[in-house]
């Protein structure tokens, strides 16, 4: 190996490192450090001159390895990686020391941070004398991508990447793609009907020869890397031969067998054999076997009897198969919080307190009263209550503000209004209304006359104290610009419940190696710069499973997700990191500990030569397997125990 | 129009006497309308909480000494403030600045409290006169049990009766218990709640050091308030006894079979949850499960109990201010009590006794409701 010739470039970031530390003075002393043939201190080492300056010592002054003394690595490493590249280095002969983070922003301002820096650099320098050049290395891409999930997030993904003639997988576990949208009456704050600008893009989706729909669906196991997934899929039986299926749906109006209707949020019921709503696409039904009399007690089959095109088949079995995608779009959507786990509220109790799915249901003309805004009576209200932030924004259910309930609540008022007299009342605590038109919304609604009354419902009662009361639900409130208790009496309350993550998000993040932030959802790479991207690579998210959103909000992070999607199939290969384990195979005592321990199952055991072997494509560098080797045969690159063992020298010395 | 001038050092005081919570209270309203003083009069929570973010807090209104610590606030607040604290640290501006005015009932209390160790100001040598004829020894090194009654049963001539009957069964069953010298003095939760910190402090500090010298393992209380400040305030202080509350107890033996109840109550018993039992404490069960072991006796339940249960009003000092008539809590939970149908208020707190006992007898209802402490029932089952 040729001499060091090191190069220290110590960064002011303005007033961000140099108002505390004596830049000054740490380049001097870098300059004492063995191995440094110059060091220098620069305003803002990032910027193009700062670059042009380290570019210029590598090729004037012969250095060969390089210190930048600055900020985070996660901000600019790859930054001054690729200022060595440009300048016919190895970028693995760079060592950055954090004197910002992890110590001008750290303490309390006095001549101690000086010294630290110092040490960090003196750290860097020894370590960097260490590094040896690693290569990048290049993987294929398979040009396929899978989308989970067929709501309006997942279809909009799926929409961008077919248009360029891109293969498409959704994988949808209901009967029907469509999501939550489907289920929506109007939207806000347009108030376009849901289904007529939703039923295009479904049939849009069925149509293209790009996109393969499975629905009924879910990913089982997933294996690969990033360009390179195994996906293995179960396809649950629909007991209905999609090949023969026309669609009649006399099997439908036959079945004497009935459950609640999911999609109706269950306001009213389904039959055993159904599709989801009239629109569902595929417009195959499905046999529900847990409602289907023939698999409950092996009788009846009056779906197979009236099927002319003899579609039904009992015995069909569920489906295993494979898929081989680049990129995965996680679009799994939401779950609505349970109304019922706040008891003060009546919901379960009281039949006219309803959910505001159940709402939306109740208001679409393919809902189960037809569209007719009616109490469980049949009667019309005269009075309605919509309650905000129901498990949203409450310690005790969900911290988050669910983000659409503010809106959503207004839209009720103004659909109540134009089906019925009934007198409204929101009870809100903050009225959020931030989203394009959505200000001017809210001062539509308020000029149709709506009762606003600020303050956190305590209560919904049905015992009257007064003449009034008799007969009505009471809604126990402060309102708390006026400062009064209220009673407000009404025939119907509407709770605005939250957004939550799918129940089994747990499962889904661990499939498909996501993280998940406090309130659940899955956790994207950075909240503000990259939120499409997960820390698993080629793995992306879109829509309400990252975080409760709005239909424009979703279908512009699915767009998002698609982008970066096409991005790397544009590509065809991708670069990963150069750095990874190897495994001194006279040293393995093929224990196997380490691939047990593999997060992206890379270590494999070759049985014949009882040693375990890293695969290097598919090894990620995480270094969990060289911390955990009994045998210390496994060398974690850019990690060596020489390499740590010399920086921590440098820090003591 | 008011000038906003935020008094300072009064809103120091609250941050500093555990209103630091109270940044986070994002006025909703929602313990307005929990608050049970609603049922009977305006008491605007948030509006007191908002004040006191502030720091422009009407220190002479009476409604810094309203607060029955309850804690059905506290239990729903969607920011997690602990509303309780806020209050105690209103009333500690008052009573040690010296910037408003602690009422006079609540001052005689005080007063008592400071200088004779209880609130009725009776004297300290006959701290154990209830127990006179019962031959309960007393507790020394190597005694299992310490059974601390709490002031009010020790001296309120109507209430011994729930110590009495306490020392009754205990006696039954031959447990090794005793009652500590007349030094002990008020446990001080209450007189805390009320603002009055330095008195608490001496309180405690004098109690640990007499149990600790004693070498006290296990209190057994009568009173929730004993219980929550015995077990979740003392400890900061250097406590290191186990606290187990009579219910608890009496629950304990009859699963162990040492306690066996075979004389029937043939009765409906409506039970009320104490606030500092239940939501202070999350002992719901243990109450129940002994009145339910009581043969004949059909336990009934208040239209909201357990979590939902309705403050007696004597809580935060409560006990020792006068409530006017048509502002009883414990006048609403007698009105239900009837109502259901119940013969016996079964309690488990001597504050929830007293007060349940005055509105008994001041609705003219003693013929037909009678007011019990759960060891008085076991005592007349076993």
């Amino acid at each position: 190996m040729e001499e060091p010739r090191i190069g220290v470039y110590v960064c002011h970031c303005g007033t961000n490192i140099a108002g505390t530390v004596d830049v000054e003075e740490v380049a001097k002393y870098a300059e004492t450090l063995p191995h440094v043939v110059v060091a220098r201190h620069y305003p803002y080492t990032c910027s193009d001159p700062g670059q042009e300056l380290i570019k210029k010592d590598i090729k004037e002054l012969g250095v060969n390895r390089v210190v930048v003394a600055s900020c985070s690595p996660r901000l600019h490493e790859k930054t001054f990686q690729g200022v060595l590249r440009e300048a016919g280095l190895n970028p693995y002969l760079f060592q950055m020391a954090n004197i910002r983070e992890q110590c001008s922003w750290l303490h309390e301002p006095g001549p101690e941070l000086t010294e630290k820096a110092k040490r960090m650099v003196g750290a860097a320098v020894n370590r960097v004398s260490r590094h040896v050049p690693l290569e990048m290395r290049a993987v294929p891409i398979f040009p396929a991508t899978l989308v989970v999930g067929g709501g309006i997030a997942g279809m909009q993904a799926a929409l961008e990447i077919a248009n360029s003639n891109h293969m498409v997988y959704i994988v949808e576990r209901e009967p029907s793609i469509g999501g939550h949208m489907a289920q929506f009456d109007k939207t806000f704050p347009t108030l376009d009907c849901a289904a007529c600008i939703l039923t295009p893009r479904m049939t849009e989706v069925s149509r293209h020869p790009f996109i393969r729909i499975l629905t009924y669906s879910e990913v089982v196991a997933i294996s690969g890397y990033v360009g390179n997934f195994k996906i293995k899929i179960r396809r649950k039986p629909r007991y209905v031969d999609e090949g023969k299926c026309i669609g009649c749906l006399v099997c439908q109006e036959k079945c004497p067998w009935t459950a609640l209707s999911e999609f109706n949020a269950g306001t009213s019921k389904r039959k055993a054999i159904y599709t989801p709503f009239p629109q569902a696409v595929p417009n195959i039904p499905v046999i529900d076997a847990e409602h289907c009399a023939y698999f409950l007690k092996e009788k009846c089959r009056a779906c197979e009897k009236f099927c002319d095109a003899n579609a039904i088949n009992f015995e069909q079995s569920e489906l295993i198969f494979e898929l081989e995608v680049g990129n995965i779009i996680i679009a799994t959507g939401f779950d609505t919080f349970d109304a019922s786990s706040i008891p003060q509220y009546g919901y379960g109790r009281y039949p006219n307190v309803f959910t505001s799915m159940e709402f939306e249901r109740l208001c679409s003309p393919t809902g189960p009263t037809e569209g007719h805004i009616i109490l469980a009576d049949g009667r019309q209200p005269e009075s309605v209550a919509i309650v905000h932030c129901v498990g949203s924004r409450d310690k005790n259910y969900n911290e988050y503000c669910s983000r659409v309930c503010c809106m959503h609540a207004l839209k009720y008022s103004h659909l109540i209004k134009e089906k019925t007299n009934a007198a409204i009342y929101q009870m809100y605590i903050d009225m959020r209304c931030f989203g394009k038109g959505y200000e001017e919304f809210y001062n539509r609604i308020s000029n149709e006359g709506v009762n606003f009354i600020r303050g956190k419902v305590a209560k919904v009662t049905d015992e009257a104290i007064a003449e009034e009361e008799k007969g009505k639900l009471i809604v126990l409130v402060e309102d708390t610009l006026l400062g009064t208790m209220l009673r407000v009496p009404v025939d119907m309350v509407i709770l605005c419940i939250a957004l939550e993550p799918r129940k089994d998000a747990n499962e889904v993040a661990r499939l498909f190696h996501l993280g998940r932030s406090a309130d659940g959802f899955f956790l994207e790479r950075h909240p503000k710069l990259d939120p499409v991207a997960t820390m698993s690579e080629g793995i992306l998210i879109a829509g309400c499973c990252q975080g409760p959103k709005d239909i424009p909000d979703s279908v512009a992070q699915a767009s998002a997700a698609a982008a970066r999607a096409l991005a790397m199939i544009a590509r065809g290969k991708i670069e990963v990191p150069a750095i990874t384990a190897a495994i001194d195979e006279t040293e393995c005592s093929g224990c196997r500990i380490c691939n047990l321990l593999c997060p992206y199952d890379a270590i494999f055991f070759d049985d014949e030569a009882k040693v375990s072997r890293i695969n290097q494509v598919m090894c990620q560098g995480c270094g969990v397997c060289a911390a955990a080797c009994p045998s210390g045969a496994i060398t974690h690159n850019y990690f060596t125990v020489e390499e740590i063992t010399a920086e921590i020298e440098g820090v003591l010395a | 129009m008011d000038v906003l001038s935020p008094y300072k050092e009064a809103t120091d005081v609250i941050l500093e006497a555990g209103g630091e919570p109270l940044k986070l209270c994002y006025q909703c309203g929602l313990c307005t309308g929990i608050c049970p003083w609603n049922l009977v009069r305006s008491f605007l929570v948030r509006r007191i909480m908002h004040a006191a973010q502030l720091g422009a807090i009407d220190f002479g209104s009476e409604d810094i000494w309203t607060c029955v610590t309850c804690r059905a606030c506290v239990q729903r607040c969607p920011r997690g403030v602990e509303i309780i604290d806020v209050m105690r640290a209103l009333r500690r501006a008052v009573a040690s600045m010296g910037i408003g005015v602690v009422p006079d009932a609540l001052r005689i209390s005080a007063k008592n409290i400071a200088g004779v160790g209880n609130p009725l100001g009776e004297a300290p040598e006959k701290r154990n006169d209830w127990a006179k004829d019962l031959k309960v020894k007393n507790f020394a090194s190597g005694t299992e049990i310490l059974y601390f009654p709490c002031c009010v049963p020790s001296y309120d001539p109507d209430v011994k009766t729930i110590a009495r009957s306490t020392a009754t069964i205990f006696n039954k069953l031959k447990i090794d218990y005793g009652l500590i010298g007349t030094e002990a003095k008020c446990c001080g939760e209450s007189i805390r709640k009320a603002g009055h910190e330095d008195t608490f402090q001496s309180l405690a500090q004098n109690n640990i050091n007499l149990f600790t010298s004693n070498g006290v393992k296990t209190v057994v209380v009568s009173s929730p308030h004993c219980y929550h400040t015995f077990k979740n305030e003392y400890p900061e202080l250097g406590s290191k006894f186990e606290v187990i509350h009579t219910t608890q107890y009496l629950a304990s033996l009859i699963e162990q079979g040492k306690l066996k109840l075979s004389k029937e109550i043939n009765k409906k018993v409506i039970y009320s949850d104490p606030c500092y039992l239940g939501r202070h404490n999350s002992v719901y069960d243990e109450p129940r499960k002994v009145l339910q072991s009581i043969p004949g006796l059909e336990l009934i339940e208040f239209p909201d109990a357990r979590e939902e249960g309705l403050c007696c009003g004597g809580g935060g000092g409560r006990i020792w201010m006068d409530t006017p008539k048509g502002e009883r809590f414990s006048d609403i939970r007698v009105e239900q009590a009837v109502a259901k149908g119940a013969d016996i208020i079964a309690l488990a707190c001597p504050y929830c006794f007293l007060n349940y006992r005055d509105s008994v007898l001041s609705m003219g209802k003693a013929e037909t409701m009678q007011v019990k402490d759960i060891a008085e029932l076991v005592a007349e089952a076993i």
